[in-house]
């Protein structure tokens, strides 16, 4: 089990290796670098010999190979530089924010899924009944709202029903859990809609699978209670694809939050990487791409395991 | 069919007691995208204490649907019961609630399905799976349960049952998984189980184990056995009494030895005239059942049958009654009593004339062909394996013959037509074809050459391009490979068509509008449409019912005698591969086992595998069948990733010595033409 | 030759007394709820096309005695802080948003289809090397990858359409569809009817032209229309964020962001329209898509 692990890990290097030299050499073709923008951006004159030492200073002088081995030797190092915009080290930049952002995925996900969950299996149970209907509709409906518009729509009944409006300030769960919480309640609710969609269909279409393998007929002839099949015979082959569904889903939900905590003004990583993307700030983008990717190949290999330990006939050598 | 057997009147088993189990005027609907079919339309069938029925049809005739339909396991919402009554111990199973349809399902009526591979859930323990009807019904302890549980591994035959509680579906073979699933199905001794083609997806040598297993313990325990089946043969071994039924309803019913001897249904006869027999001379002409069973959702008035039935009258118009047609038989013919008096008996076909012609020149000349697979472990760095799928096997086909390639799942008997074909580059060896070795000939030349050679797929489904119309399917190789003008290759195509038992205005239709049996005589105008002077046939026939069969082994017969055609016929049916081919080869586990002349070889065989082959195959005669004892082979399949050492039939052969454990027999030729390998001999 | 005279077989396998329907016929029959999507696209796009004579006002014409009106008679719904009329901007944003949606996703799935039929029929080293860059460009979720893309490639409108904004948006859909066609082109590869063509020696080119990709049509299908969608969603997402259409063009993400938050209680049908637009279009995509799928899927077929 531990070899296993550990050889995965080490599978999980060349693709992070290829996220790393994409992101890298992408953003580098990019015509006009941060320190026009920065010091030219609202039209004041600068010299050239200004520019010059600023870039010298980021180290963008260099060739774009040197500055890969610089980024790479760092970040072996722990030592991820820091934001060409700002100046500040890149590892505070988003540790100041990922709990944040971290905490509405977490919320999110566990709404969703315990709502998802008796959702899509019901709907399965029930299925081309008024009740599937109402689900099915609810959930591509799901798919098709988008968060942040969900999230505007939000603030809009708070506003109008409560006069209450996003906080300019985040309070840490720590200091008040309850204003925390009330605070992130709701973009955690407006991207986990989507989310509790996704897995809900996924659960109610494998269901379906599942209900018609033969083991169930065989479960049925015994004389089972029709509760025990579902819950002991079906949910459980059923969880497998779910599972795999709620863990990419996961790892995406970064993308979610990158357009929705704009609309709840939270200052998370997903407005720092719309900020950085604007800025040209390279190293915070490469950074935080790096970072998503590590989540999701890391989860990846978590949602194998589950597998594993799921499912009898595999077994890790 | 052999005139009037001189049969005694067998009482009835004891006909005055109450049946345990009565289906009275059963209707099944199933509502589908087109229509609703009827797939069980009025059936009447009863089953008395401690005996053991056949429920036999071919596919579609609703046989399985009746006895889900007793176990109210219909799938929902789309079948439902639409009449009738199932009186089971004198209450109508269908005026129970779902909750008392519960408490008897698994206590006093269990079921075995078709399938073990998926009928066990694959994530449970075979032990939990075993003791929940126990917990459920008789409100077991864990303990208890368990140590029932032992009990019933060990009364299947099951070794080392301790242990094996606590594996997984997947650590089980086939055959364990089926002796599994009748531990379920007795756990709670039951009085009747149903088993739903119980052995069909099973090897003959362990068909053999299970239905003896099953018989076994039925006698013992006293539980009466409904055995669903489309094989004559178990019917004929295993069965007391009979039901026949064709297109949803029950066409025939009585003692065995009584359907078997007098048939009185002449869809009884024409189903028993059309499986190749191993028990009598071999046929000229397979005797078939012409047309397609009617379509179920729309069917035609008056007897299903009439439209295939050589005994036609006008009165077939109208629906016959299903009737006492005396001697205990009933039956749903008007002429049933015309039959009982031998109607048929002047349309039966002669024997064959077996016309030995001089042997001809050799076209297909196979030598130490061997193909080896590697196989990786589990993981992406997993320890390689490799399968010996094909080693050293020889053998010679003469122009216009056909040999028979015969063993068990994992022989290596597709492999070897496969490799022929070059659709696997061999491992080693030659294969000669007219001279020429296909193993080693350039691309170019294997690319010419193959229009020469042609294949005819098992499953009819997946062999043709569902994107393409038939016309189209035909036309590729005329137009594509041998450069035919298209509006010369559309009249060629209807030539192919009518030559293959179909109509010219096929042409025109897609691969799913047709049923099996044509799709197979597709399969077989593509080949022909080549032009070519040998023919790989994969198991052409296996994925189709006995009477399409016949239609098709005719057929395959005819053109090799019009067209000159050399066949490699590929089959685990023993029966069906003495009545296509001349001569034989036997195959276990990648090796030649026996090799010799048709005749020869089912009149003399010399290796113990194909003795037990032979023996482990039932035939279609309660007479016969009761008279001899079955020597059922013992023991499992070995896998082809680790065959045993030496004789890889010596882990399974009743004549094993420790000489054979250690030497892999040679394949000698212990008569003239008639080879085998084992040192026994 | 019995055979060879009289056919042994019935002429007709197909049923008698059971009509056959029109095709389109039986898909609003079977799949009504697919139906429904499919006319609200159709709807959408007369919309689209006809927006010069349908569409009340000029989409970019400032009007600063009308901000700010509330819906009516005179502006169905409403004006926004220019005084520019809602409705109008919801049908040109149909067109800006049914023309990047579609054109992205038929860019992003067919190039797929191409790099996963590719690298399921060459197998091997091509393979292992196409697949491992497929990982490599999985890891990205959808919106980060577009977003990376747009900072790279900027914005370049060719007759009023944003290519670049089209490939940031293709781009993403382009690995997903590769590994979907890529594993249904292995199953294909696998069956008997391509081991009869193989068998009978036709040219590759011949047999994945006639045998496999007409088979692989179905999935990139289902895809297509799919991924339509999910390019809505994404344009809009990227408008939103400022990074996709630019103003003064009507796109629905756009009307969304920036000013609009600040009027949530003064003109909240500014925010409710165009995000009822966005949701309703690709809702439909959903809907059609989900009943294409039952639709195509041969499990359905009797």
């Amino acid at each position: 089990m531990l070899r296993y692990i550990a050889k995965r890990i080490f599978l999980m290097v060349p693709t992070l290796l290829g996220v790393a030299v994409l992101t890298f050499f992408m953003l580098r073709v990019v015509p006009g670098d941060i320190v026009e923008i920065k010091l030219r951006g609202d039209g004041g004159t600068v010299t050239q010999e200004v520019i010059e030492r600023e870039r010298e200073r980021l180290g963008l002088n260099k060739p774009v190979v040197v500055q890969f081995g610089d980024w790479m030797k760092g970040l072996v190092t722990l030592d991820f530089g820091t934001s060409m915009w700002t100046g500040r080290a890149v590892i505070d930049e988003i540790g100041v924010r990922i709990g944040l952002t971290l905490q509405v995925a977490v919320m999110a996900a566990v709404i969703s899924v315990l709502i998802a969950l008796p959702l899509g299996t019901i709907s399965a149970l029930f299925r081309d009944t008024w009740i599937d209907y109402g689900v099915r509709i609810v959930t591509i409906a799901g798919l098709a709202v988008p968060s942040f518009w969900l999230g505007m729509l939000m603030i809009m009944g708070l506003l109008t029903f409560f006069a209450w409006s996003p906080p300019v300030t985040y309070t840490p769960f720590t200091e008040d859990p309850i204003a925390n919480m009330s605070q992130l309640i709701w973009p955690a609710l407006a991207v986990g809609y989507r989310y509790s969609a996704v897995v809900a269909r996924m659960v109610r279409s494998s269901i379906i699978e599942v209900m018609k393998e033969d083991y169930i007929r065989t479960a049925r002839a015994k004389g089972v209670y029709e509760r025990l099949v579902v819950g002991r015979h079906a949910m459980r082959n059923a969880l497998l694809p779910a599972i795999t569904v709620v863990g990419l889903e996961f790892a995406f939900l970064i993308g979610g939050l990158v357009v929705t905590e704009q609309v709840f003004n939270l200052n998370g990583i997903g407005r720092l990487f719309v900020e950085a993307v604007g800025r040209n700030d390279f190293i915070i983008v490469q950074t935080l791409v790096l970072l998503i990717a590590v989540m999701f190949t890391v989860v990846n290999l978590v949602i194998d395991l589950l597998y594993g330990v799921l499912d009898p006939r595999i077994r890790y050598a | 069919m052999e005139s009037a057997t001189v049969l005694e009147p067998t009482p009835i088993a004891a006909s005055d007691t109450a049946p345990l189990i009565s289906v009275e005027g059963l209707r099944v609907e199933f509502s589908t995208g087109r229509g609703v079919v009827k797939a069980v339309d009025g059936v009447d069938w009863s089953v008395q204490p401690g005996e053991t029925m056949a429920l036999v049809g071919e596919s579609g005739c609703g046989k399985s649907v009746s006895a889900l339909a007793v176990m109210r396991l219909l799938a929902k919402p789309a079948g439902r019961v639409a009449g009738g009554r199932i009186l089971f111990e004198g209450r109508d199973l269908l005026t129970l609630s779902e909750e008392e349809m519960r408490e008897r399902r698994g206590r006093d009526i269990s079921m075995i399905f078709q399938e073990p591979m998926t009928s066990l859930n694959p994530i449970l323990t075979i032990g939990l799976q075993i003791m929940e009807p126990l917990k459920i019904h008789l409100g077991m302890s864990e303990e208890q349960a368990r140590a029932r549980a032992t009990e019933l591994l060990g009364l299947v035959g099951i070794p080392d049952a301790e242990r094996r509680l606590g594996q997984y579906p997947h650590q089980f073979s086939g055959g364990m998984r089926q002796r599994v699933m009748i531990a379920i199905g007795l756990a709670c001794n039951p009085k009747l189980i149903i088993a739903d083609e119980p052995t069909t997806a099973l090897d003959v040598t362990i068909q053999a184990q299970i239905l003896e297993l099953m018989k076994e313990l039925s006698r013992r325990l006293g539980i009466t056995l409904v055995i669903i089946t489309h094989n004559l043969g178990i019917v004929a071994r295993y069965a007391d009494r009979v039901a026949v039924m064709y297109a949803g309803r029950v066409v025939e019913e009585g003692p065995a030895d009584r359907v078997f001897g007098a048939p009185r249904h002449p869809y009884t006869i024409g189903l028993m005239r059309s499986v190749p027999r191993l028990d009598r001379p071999r046929d000229a002409k397979l005797a078939t059942i012409e047309g397609l069973p009617p379509n179920l959702l729309a069917p035609p008035s008056g007897c299903r049958f009439a439209a295939r039935c050589p005994f036609r009258i006008d009165q077939c118009a109208i629906d016959p009654p299903y009737h006492d047609a005396g001697d205990g038989q009933r039956s749903a013919c008007h002429r049933a009593e015309e039959l009982a008096q031998g109607l048929a008996e002047a349309t039966a076909s002669p024997p064959a004339v077996t016309a030995t012609s001089a042997a001809t020149e050799i076209l297909v000349d196979v030598r130490g062909l061997t193909k080896h697979f590697e196989v990786r472990g589990r993981g992406l760095m997993g320890a390689k394996g490799v399968v010996r799928a094909v080693q050293d096997v020889s053998f010679q086909i003469e122009r216009g013959r056909t040999l028979g390639l015969v063993g068990e799942s994992g022989c290596g008997k597709t492999t070897i037509g496969r490799t022929i074909l070059r659709l696997e580059e061999a491992t080693g060896g030659e294969v000669r074809f007219a001279g020429e070795d296909l193993v080693t000939a350039s691309r170019s030349r294997m690319k010419e050459l193959r229009t020469k050679i042609q294949v005819i797929f098992q499953d009819p489904y997946s062999s043709l391009n569902p994107r393409m119309t038939i016309g189209d399917i035909i036309a590729e190789p005329l137009v594509f490979r041998r450069g035919v003008a298209r509006k010369e290759a559309r009249e060629r195509v209807a030539e192919l068509l009518v030559q293959s038992g179909l109509y010219a205005d096929f042409a025109e239709r897609y691969p799913h509008q047709l049923s099996g049996g044509q799709r197979q005589r597709v399969g077989i105008a593509r080949a022909l449409a080549m032009d070519p002077s040998f023919i790989v046939c994969d198991e052409p026939v296996s994925a189709l019912d006995v009477s399409i069969q016949g239609q098709i082994i005719n057929l395959l017969d005819e053109l090799q005698e019009r067209l000159g055609l050399t066949y490699l016929f590929i089959a685990h049916d023993l029966a069906v591969v003495r009545h296509i081919s001349h001569r034989i080869v036997v195959m276990y586990l990648g090796r030649v086992m026996e090799m010799a002349d048709r005749d020869e070889l089912y009149r003399a065989p010399l290796h113990p595998y194909t003795q037990a082959l032979l023996d482990a195959a039932p035939v279609p005669d309660p007479a016969l069948e009761r008279a001899r004892t079955p020597r059922a082979l013992t023991g499992e399949l070995p896998s082809p990733l680790s065959p045993p050492p030496g004789c890889v039939f010596h882990t399974r052969c009743p004549l094993a010595t420790e000489e054979c454990r250690r030497v892999v027999p040679e394949v000698r030729e212990v008569r003239p033409g008639h080879f085998a390998a084992c040192i026994k001999i | 030759m019995a055979t060879a005279a009289q056919p042994a077989v019935a002429s007709d396998a197909a049923v008698p007394g059971v009509r056959r329907l029109h095709p389109i016929l039986a898909f609003i029959r079977y799949q009504p709820l697919g139906a429904a999507g499919l006319f609200v696209i159709l709807v959408m796009g007369a919309a689209a096309i006809l927006a010069d004579v349908i569409a009340p006002y000029d989409p970019e014409a400032i009007d600063f005695v009308a901000m700010l009106t509330a819906p009516s008679w005179e502006h169905p719904f409403g004006t926004d802080a220019f005084g520019r009329d809602i409705l109008t901007r919801i049908i040109y944003g149909a067109r800006t948003a049914l023309t990047i949606g579609f054109v992205s996703s038929f860019t992003g799935c067919s190039l797929g289809a191409v790099i996963g039929v590719t690298s399921a029929y060459f197998g091997g080293r091509v393979d292992l090397a196409i697949q491992r860059f497929i990982d490599v460009l999985l890891s990205y979720p959808i919106i980060v990858l577009a977003l990376v893309v747009v900072a790279v490639l900027g914005h370049r409108p060719i007759g009023g359409i944003d290519v670049n904004l089209i490939a940031a948006i293709a781009i993403p859909i382009v690995p997903r569809v590769a590994r979907v066609v890529r594993s249904s082109a292995l199953a294909i590869r696998e069956m008997p009817y391509v081991d009869a063509a193989r068998a009978g020696g036709y040219s590759d080119r011949h047999i994945i032209f006639r045998h496999m990709l007409p088979n692989v049509l179905a999935p990139y299908l289902i895809m297509l229309t799919a991924y339509v969608a999910q390019a809505i969603l994404l344009e809009a997402s990227l408008s939103f964020l400022g990074l996709g259409v630019s103003e003064p063009k009507p796109a629905w993400g756009l009307m969304l962001s920036g000013d609009s938050a600040n009027f949530y209680q003064e003109a909240p049908w500014m925010i409710l329209f165009p995000g009822a637009a966005i949701s309703l279009a690709v809702f439909s995509f959903n809907l059609f898509g989900d009943s294409l799928r039952d639709w195509l899927d041969p499990k359905f077929k009797t």
